[in-house]
């Protein structure tokens, strides 16, 4: 029992990664006014270019550079369409998540002619597990060395890095001066301008550093979990992404706690397949699969605590002239 | 500010059409850096879509469904709101359709069935647009955020279903059983032949004469019921809507309902019409491309008509121009589609300013 406790622990880790990673993007993109539901498309992107460069030069860490590449570059176009021509910041997303679903696809056939994904990757082309010191020594000691060798050691360098991004989130957003004025234009952007510092400038850079973020969930899809790019193979994480940014109200260490509740339920539900519960009976995997939507519409709806976003989110800032 | 005024071929006519030329240069940019010739590529496209019988018998039916999909995101839009579930709408309407076709395609004929499966399918989808319309009226949660949650809890429900409740008897995949002939959909074979067109093989059916039924409802409705005015003002200034009395929330509901009526009878099409049984997937993406649609019709029934056409003959030309050239996948039309909503949706002020700026001070002058 407490082993396979540890198991779904371990697989939750691993399945909440890409997610803590992309709600980390949106929390910045989102924080600085922008709405962002491009995150499934960044990623998707940034799978692909991390999967294309790791094949071609042999090397994960390529991979990782060209995933953050790629994704920052989608995110200059969403920044460009809603901060310098106050676009709809929605469409905007629509439109990326849209270009990026075909283009992958049309630019790896083209490249791999593997019918749209990429070689399979092996060796340096991948982002290896790293075993922590002394994790076999201890792992006959009881629980802890459970814990250690199995939940703790053994994943790989971006998992370790997804983590150490939250605290240092938290530390950007909310002990930085280029935080405090991050947080200012997602809530009163006159404000700031009246300040003399250039909401556009401050915008484009939680863009820009939203697209890394959303890179490195795409290179750890495609390079560390996966070995090689499959066709959409985001399949609506982005979306959870954000959900669990909502679900986190927009807030580093919430939003961890909501990426590893969506991760440990989508590791749960594996588990649960045709396992029949005592008292419960079988409980249908789709069951367990919907909840983190469920549970983000219910908080939406106010009936568990309330999600209230940044003031001037999804709104242009027009600057006023006398 | 001055009187002056860009005249109205300008707004609705040039800048739109700069914006979509500009998506087209910009996916000729794709197949060139494919290395295909992007004016080879749009001859295998055009005859696709039009150069035989049978091609215009797909392209009118890939154009069904995303006139649907495109009224329903559109009239949405009307009202300020953006109808991202169009595709669990769509989903959820076919299941309705399936369900009534599954109990009475062997007791009912078909002249009954239909308007019972087309009534159902629009009751099912506009059901899914309730509950986030609600939420967003009444409890000011954000309806494109609970829309796309609604896709996936469709989804779900509908892999569940199949699964589950509605697969057929010895079968693998999860597909329902074959409805009686008595719930298919005629097709529109013996209404072309007439006219010496011949579509042959495709799956066009009476589900395209509906959906311009439903565009002509979508005009009456929009433009020419004290309703439709209280949308419009609602979706221009919902300020000043509610100074002049009207209800926007109950205007925000009303709105989706008919939103995911509209969605939802993409499954009229879809499997009454061309698949003949319930299964999963079939949306495929529909939902989306309405975006595109509704963009690039300008929110107008025309507009979408001829939008659905367009993408409709890319879908259709698209599947061809990858029978033709195999190191194409049909799935460049979804990039074309992905550079038409940048273009003429998210960057549609791009040369707004200069453009209205310079007939403006012509007009001054």
């Amino acid at each position: 029992m407490f082993e396979t406790l540890i198991l779904i622990l371990d697989a939750t880790l691993r399945v909440s990664t890409p997610l803590i990673l992309a709600a980390l993007a949106g929390l910045f993109s989102e924080r600085s006014g922008i709405v962002d539901i491009g995150l499934e498309g960044k990623m998707l992107g940034g799978a692909f270019a991390a999967a294309a460069a790791a094949a071609v030069f042999g090397s994960a860490w390529i991979g990782l550079l060209f995933a953050i590449g790629a994704s920052v570059c989608l995110a200059l176009i969403h920044g460009f369409a809603c901060i310098t021509h106050r676009g709809d910041h929605i469409v905007s997303g629509v439109a990326i998540n849209t270009i990026v679903a075909g283009l992958t696809v049309t630019l790896g056939l083209d490249w791999f002619s593997q019918g749209g994904q990429t070689p399979a990757l092996t060796g340096d082309a991948r982002f290896t597990p790293i075993t922590l010191p002394f994790a076999e020594q201890v792992a006959d000691v009881p629980v802890i060395g459970l814990i250690y060798s199995e939940l703790l050691s053994g994943h790989n360098i971006l998992v370790y890095l997804a983590f150490a991004f939250v605290p240092a989130t938290y530390w950007v957003v909310f002990k930085t001066r280029f935080g405090l004025r991050l947080r200012a234009v997602g809530e009163n952007p006159h404000a700031v301008d009246t300040a003399g510092i250039s909401v556009a400038l401050v915008r484009y850079r939680a863009v820009i550093i939203c697209g890394v973020l959303c890179g490195i969930a795409g290179a750890y899809l495609s390079t560390a979990h996966n070995a090689g790019f499959l066709k959409d193979m985001s399949a609506g994480k982005g979306y959870m992404a954000l959900a669990a940014l909502i679900f986190g109200k927009w807030r580093p260490v919430p939003v961890l706690c909501a990426c590893l509740l969506f991760g440990f339920l989508d590791a749960v539900a594996v588990r649960l397949q045709g396992v029949s519960l005592p008292g419960i009976g079988e409980v249908p995997v789709q069951a367990i699969e919907v909840l983190p939507y469920v549970l983000t519409v219910l908080l939406l709806a106010g009936f568990i605590g309330k999600a209230v976003g940044p003031k001037a989110i999804g709104k242009p800032y027009v600057k006023e002239r006398a | 500010m001055s009187q002056a005024k860009v005249p109205a071929w300008v707004s609705v006519g040039l800048i739109p059409l700069l914006n979509i030329l500009l998506a087209f240069f910009v996916s000729g940019l794709v197949f060139l850096a494919i290395g295909e010739d992007p004016i080879e590529a749009a001859g295998y496209l055009i005859y696709g879509a039009f150069g035989y019988d049978e091609g215009i018998g797909y392209t009118l039916y890939y154009a069904t469904n995303l006139i649907f999909t495109g009224l329903a995101v559109s009239i949405a839009f009307k009202a300020g709101l953006f109808n991202i579930g169009g595709e669990g709408q769509a989903y959820i309407g076919g299941l309705g359709v399936g369900l009534l076709c599954l109990w009475f395609d062997s007791s009912l004929p078909l002249i009954v069935i239909a308007p019972l499966a087309i009534i159902g399918g629009a009751l099912f989808g506009a059901a899914w647009a309730y509950i986030p319309a609600y939420l967003q009226a009444r409890r000011g949660s954000h309806i494109v955020i609970t829309t796309i949650m609604f896709n996936f809890i469709a989804s779900s429900l509908m892999v569940y279903l199949m699964v589950n409740w509605l697969k057929a008897e010895g079968v693998m995949s999860p597909i329902s059983r074959t409805f009686e002939e008595s719930a298919w959909l005629p097709y529109m074979h013996d209404l072309f032949s007439p006219f010496g067109l011949d579509i042959g093989g495709s799956p066009l059916n009476m589900a395209f004469i509906l959906a311009l039924l439903c565009c002509v409802l979508y005009w009456g409705l929009v433009w020419h019921t004290r309703w439709g005015y209280q949308l419009r003002t609602v979706g221009t200034n919902p300020t000043a809507a509610q100074y002049a009395g009207i209800d926007n929330a109950k205007v925000t509901i009303w709105v989706m309902l008919i939103s995911g009526g509209f969605a939802g009878l993409v499954g009229v099409n879809e499997i009454m019409g061309v698949n003949h049984n319930l299964l999963l997937n079939f949306t495929a993406g529909y939902g989306f491309a309405g975006i595109a649609v509704a963009l690039m019709g300008r929110n107008h029934p025309v507009g979408i008509i001829l939008a659905a056409m367009l993408f409709g003959a890319l879908y259709q030309g698209g599947a061809e121009l990858a029978f033709e050239i195999p190191t194409i996948t049909p799935e460049i039309v979804v990039v074309i589609q992905g550079l038409v909503i940048l273009f003429s949706g998210a960057l549609e002020n791009m040369f707004k300013g200069r453009i209205e700026g310079f007939f403006l001070r012509r007009a001054a002058a």
